[in-house]
């Protein structure tokens, strides 16, 4: 596994951008936050740096809160929104609506869509020259979901290295252990056989996401690319971290003011 | 009306550079053209229907209009959700068109048939459905669906052309208004024409008012309709469709909904497998009572 240099320089958003999560399911007495955690640090190597016509989707959209946080940090969400999160008559529901932002180009929550439309987008890129990126974000157990590999063999045979693929690897899915369920279906071996270029590191990163992403699109060879972004769900609270149920469960208000104290800590806000 | 299709897609195709044709792997014997002259445009996506229908809408949002093909029930049911998700609520160009439908594919078997299919799209949201019975209303629709950016099914089936006595209309085709109506027929898809060969020689020819609709959901029934109704007061409706979400259904409900008043009512429908076997297009409208004779017979009941 590549692990970049540390990037102390991100940090203070990293956790400025946690407590945000955290506030909006707090708020919402609402789940799905180990999710969000493990895969926000992916999430502002992407979209504080693409291009105006490059796309992302988020193929897990059950991480909405962390595309909701970043679009608000990026000032596609307006902070009106965001206070209506999960209530009645919102924009933002718990997984991504359809034709709501135009930097949310499709509403996901049903795994295994993400990659056949990014692809999709990257094909048409191809068509009209233009040399944008296709951004998708997975999560690992998203490769379970047999379009995942269509979509991928797709990308293969059309050439699509203006595709950009992460997989937010944090080891588990709905209901156990990512590998003891169908296997390591996220592994670097088995996506570099179809023939995706492929390159492993610490998703918490964002030095080294950034240093990974920019190498691989230099590359053009042909070949889609994969970055299989290690990471700890729950990522930033201890008594989160790599747990199942956080997948699933709200904050007491013990528990979100813990948690607030150690993000205020550990990411020196 | 697959030629047909094909000659007017590789028309279409030249004068507008934002069409895009992909295959789910089908298309031997028909499709050479295409692949031959759309170049890039036309891709072959492999037997992977639901990665094909993701592809299109991606291809979509970026300003193509995509054409999914496949046979009906590949391209239907296998990737419902991808049709739901990702072009119906985006309301996406993603024009869905399936060959065969209804029984089309005959003794290939019920993989093979499309019966249900008109049930699992027309409620999607934004979702238009085309069912042309004849060569010349399929061209109708074509323009139509290429008219518009939104999602759209076509059913492409083994169609004659029109006959004489019907015109063609914004929904499909039509008898002129008749004073002498005592029924009135409301068709769809390409079993239509079995209509046509039952009321050839009919003695009660003169007396049917003949509707053959191509366009699902049915949210209004056409002025046309209801006054014929309203003239006649007895209704038969044909569809190689099983009952359940189909043209019957939407006639029945919008009746009731209009309280046209209707003293007969006649639902003629695909009925699935009732004896558990198999056999052609023409066997299995036969064992759904939609073939020649009984639609005859069952307009005697009529008078």
């Amino acid at each position: 596994m590549e692990v970049g240099t540390p990037d102390m320089g991100h940090k203070r958003l990293q956790g400025k951008l946690r407590t945000k999560i955290l506030e909006l399911h707090y708020k919402a007495n609402s789940g799905h936050i180990g999710c969000s955690l493990s895969c926000i640090d992916i999430m502002i190597s992407i979209l504080k740096f693409k291009e105006p016509g490059d796309t992302f989707i988020l193929s897990k959209g059950h991480a909405a809160t962390a595309l909701y946080t970043m679009l608000n940090e990026t000032g596609e969400i307006p902070d009106e929104a965001m206070e209506t999160f999960y209530k009645n008559a919102t924009t933002l529901p718990a997984h991504p609506a359809a034709l709501k932002y135009a930097a949310i180009p499709f509403a996901t929550g049903s795994l295994g869509h993400g990659l056949p439309l990014g692809a999709g987008i990257a094909k048409a890129y191809k068509l009209k020259s233009a040399s944008w990126i296709s951004y998708v974000l997975m999560s690992d157990g998203e490769t379970n979901e047999g379009t995942t590999w269509e979509a991928g063999n797709f990308a293969v045979a059309n050439k699509l290295d203006n595709l950009l693929v992460f997989i937010d690897k944090n080891g588990l899915q709905g209901f156990g252990n990512t590998v003891d369920i169908m296997g390591d279906t996220a592994s670097a071996k088995v996506w570099e056989a179809v023939g995706f270029e492929v390159v492993e590191v610490d998703g918490h990163d964002i030095g080294s996401l950034l240093q990974t992403k920019r190498k691989l699109m230099e590359n053009k060879n042909g070949k889609p690319k994969l970055i299989i972004a290690n990471t700890v769900k729950g990522k930033g609270i201890s008594y989160m971290e790599n747990k199942l149920e956080w997948h699933y469960l709200p904050m007491t208000e013990t528990q979100y003011n813990e948690a607030l104290k150690k993000i205020e800590t550990d990411y020196n806000l | 009306m697959r030629k047909h299709f094909s000659t007017y897609i590789e028309q279409i195709a030249e004068k507008e550079e934002d069409i895009a044709f992909i295959t789910g792997d089908l298309g031997y014997n028909a499709l050479e053209n295409l692949a031959s002259k759309m170049g890039g445009r036309f891709i072959n996506a492999g037997v992977a229907e639901q990665n094909m229908i993701g592809i299109a809408a991606g291809m979509a949002s970026q300003g193509y209009r995509v054409i999914c093909y496949s046979i009906a029930p590949f391209v239907v049911y296998r990737c419902l959700e991808q049709i739901r998700n990702d072009v119906c609520f985006h309301n996406l160009p993603v024009y869905v068109v399936g060959n065969g439908g209804g029984y089309g594919y005959g003794i290939m078997g019920s993989s093979h048939h499309a019966i249900e299919d008109i049930a699992c799209l027309s409620g999607l949201p934004n979702m238009r459905c085309f069912v042309p019975a004849f060569i010349e209303d399929m061209k109708v629709c074509l323009g139509e669906m290429f008219a518009h950016k939104s999602p759209a099914y076509f059913r492409l089936g083994l169609g004659k052309n029109i006959p004489g006595y019907l015109t063609l209309k914004s929904y499909g085709a039509a008898t002129d208004e008749n004073t002498m109506g005592a029924l009135t027929i409301i068709a769809q898809c390409p079993v239509a024409n079995n209509l046509v060969a039952a009321l050839k020689e009919h003695k009660y020819k003169d007396h049917v008012e003949l509707f053959v609709l191509n366009k699902m959901p049915l949210t209004a029934l056409p002025e046309d309709i209801t006054g014929s109704i309203m003239r006649t007061g007895k209704v038969l409706t044909i569809e190689e469709h099983i009952s359940i979400g189909g043209l019957g259904s939407a006639i029945a409900l919008l009746i009731n909904e209009n309280s046209l008043p209707v003293s007969k009512f006649v639902s003629l429908h695909a009925e699935g497998y009732p004896n558990g076997l198999y056999g052609s297009q023409s066997y299995h409208q036969h064992i759904s009572g939609l073939d020649e004779e009984n639609i005859s017979r069952i307009i005697n009941t009529y008078f």
